[in-house]
């Protein structure tokens, strides 16, 4: 299994090192990269969009001609999760956006940007999972809020009562940092996925 | 209480460190209103520092340096959408508390400012935002990191449009931790009594002032309410830490002389995990050519080819100062 996480800005390192956990907790052989370039998009089973600026995200995946392979990929069915940024870049439709933002639109959400607040508003909370029994440690740094889920979207994680990450066929957007704990409960969903 | 209550924790190391982890492979540009901000924004800033001078300008200007206009503060706060962060004298906790209050994502308890406590820093850990500070060795680092700081930057040399300072500070934090590496846990645990000091000087101050032995007591606190034991144990703690990490424990980005593309890509080069560029971009003659240019020679800082595309003609980068000529060393503030 080859899985790539965009390396053009942000957490990057955390997402490889939980997939690495990941995998050998499933004891599945496969390896794990900082994906830089299109081509390396060509050989892949799953695609990981990291915490960090979704504005410099989205500017430098446009930039490096990223964006639109990864769209159509996602389109045909490639396993993708986004966390924080990363679920901003898949989302349909973003609540103060930068003019000029692009965005993947592969997941029927509405989501607005630091809609929790600014860094001191930042916050850890015990989450429930819609694929586990255990409660999982969420962290949410200048978090997106998903204010709308519509179409085929679905949501697979609660903060309380309200929606913090959606699933639509093979893609995943969170608005926390599963990368920033030690939990890889919901990495192992992810790879699942992609076997 | 049931499993899945609605338990929220703020202002834990996790969510500083972390705040500082989503700025990796990026740049986080000083400015001074919300014009610049909007520019820095749209050239793919990963966040901007708040200012009411760029440091270049506050060479010039002499005096004492002190935290921006808070209404200046917010007025760049409005005007973009990634975080800002602004700067507090070294050491000054009422100017902390005010921007924590005002709301800013990060505070950088900075030597480009004049320092308001000759002794110590700010306990970083009695606050919810996160900190960057600035630090020249790895023993300033240390102790920064272990007064709570979530992020490091080198000191370099600010306003100066130089990179040595910079590259020096490097060398001499990667230099130590490689040394570090080679060292027994008993020769890492004298590294951390010699780290540590630094906090014993107001103490022996007073003992010289009042004329009394200079011995100072093992249950005396020295700084807030650390004991030189505590203070030692805690470096020690963070040391090993470092040793097993083979880097620093928090980001660390470089700060204090990029001009040009080709600075950012050597500190990334160099191990950097972004930069911070003060006068380099407003000080330019095409600000919004440079900023775009500095933000992808992070991105590609691994391809020549592409570092020397975007530095053509970028137009006059900052003017430049010999460190050797300079009156005030900024780095040389705050141990």
């Amino acid at each position: 299994m080859r899985i790539g996480v965009i390396g053009v800005q942000g957490a990057v390192s955390e997402h490889i090192q939980a997939v690495e956990n990941a995998m050998k907790k499933l004891g599945v052989d496969g390896d794990v990269f900082w994906l830089k370039k299109p081509e390396q998009l060509e050989s892949i089973d799953g695609l990981i969009i990291p915490g960090g600026e979704s504005t410099t995200i989205s500017r430098l995946m446009v930039k490096n001609g990223l964006f639109d392979r990864v769209r159509e990929l996602g389109e045909s069915g490639l396993p993708i999760m986004g966390t924080c940024a990363g679920l901003i870049l898949l989302a349909k439709e973003v609540d103060g956006a930068v003019p000029g933002q692009r965005f993947l639109e592969l997941l029927d959400v509405r989501v607005s940007r630091n809609a929790y607040g600014r860094q001191v508003d930042s916050f850890e909370a015990p989450l429930r999972l819609a694929f586990d029994d255990e409660p999982f440690p969420g962290v949410f740094i200048r978090a997106p809020r998903i204010v709308k889920i519509f179409g085929d979207a679905r949501p697979i994680a609660w903060h309380g009562d309200e929606a913090v990450a959606v699933e639509q066929g093979s893609v995943i957007g969170l608005a926390f940092h599963p990368e920033l704990t030690e939990d890889t409960m919901v990495h192992e969903y992810f790879l699942r996925k992609a076997l | 209480m049931g499993r899945f209550d609605v338990i929220e924790m703020k202002g834990t190391e996790r969510l500083k460190r972390g705040f500082a982890k989503m700025v990796k492979g990026g740049v986080i540009m000083d400015v001074t209103n919300a014009e610049q901000a909007g520019v820095a924004e749209d050239a793919g800033a990963v966040a901007v520092m708040a200012l009411e001078r760029v440091p270049a300008d506050i060479r010039k200007a002499g005096g004492v340096a002190r935290m921006a206009d808070p209404k200046k503060i917010q007025e760049i706060m409005d005007a973009v959408t990634i975080p800002v962060m602004a700067k507090i004298r070294i050491g000054h906790y009422a100017e902390a508390l005010a921007l924590e209050a005002l709301g800013v994502d990060m505070i950088d308890e900075s030597e480009v400012l004049t320092p308001a406590d000759p002794y110590f820093h700010v306990d970083k850990r009695k606050f919810n935002v996160p900190f960057v500070c600035g630090a020249r060795n790895l023993g300033e680092a240390v102790r920064r990191i272990w007064e709570g700081s979530a992020m490091i930057r080198t000191k370099g040399e600010a306003g100066t449009g130089n990179i040595i300072e910079a590259v020096r500070h490097v060398h001499l934090v990667n230099e130590n931790i490689r040394l570090l590496q080679r060292m027994t846990e008993e020769q890492i645990y004298s590294v951390a009594e010699k780290f540590a000091e630094p906090y014993l000087r107001l103490a022996r101050e007073l003992r010289e002032i009042s004329g009394l032995e200079p011995k100072i007591l093992e249950t005396e606190p020295v700084y807030e309410e650390y004991t030189y034991r505590d203070i030692t144990e805690g470096i020690y703690r963070v040391l090993l830490e470092i040793r097993k990490l083979g880097r620093l424990p928090v980001v660390n980005f470089a700060a204090g002389g990029v001009a040009t593309p080709a600075d950012a890509a050597l500190m990334m080069q160099m191990g950097m995990d972004g930069v911070f560029v003060g006068s380099g971009i407003f000080k330019s003659s095409n600000p919004p050519k440079m900023a775009r240019a500095i933000v992808e020679a992070v991105n590609h800082y691994d391809e020549p080819e592409v570092i020397a595309e975007i530095s053509k003609d970028l137009g006059e980068p900052m003017h430049g100062i010999e460190v050797e000529k300079l009156e005030v060393r900024l780095e040389e503030r705050g141990v």
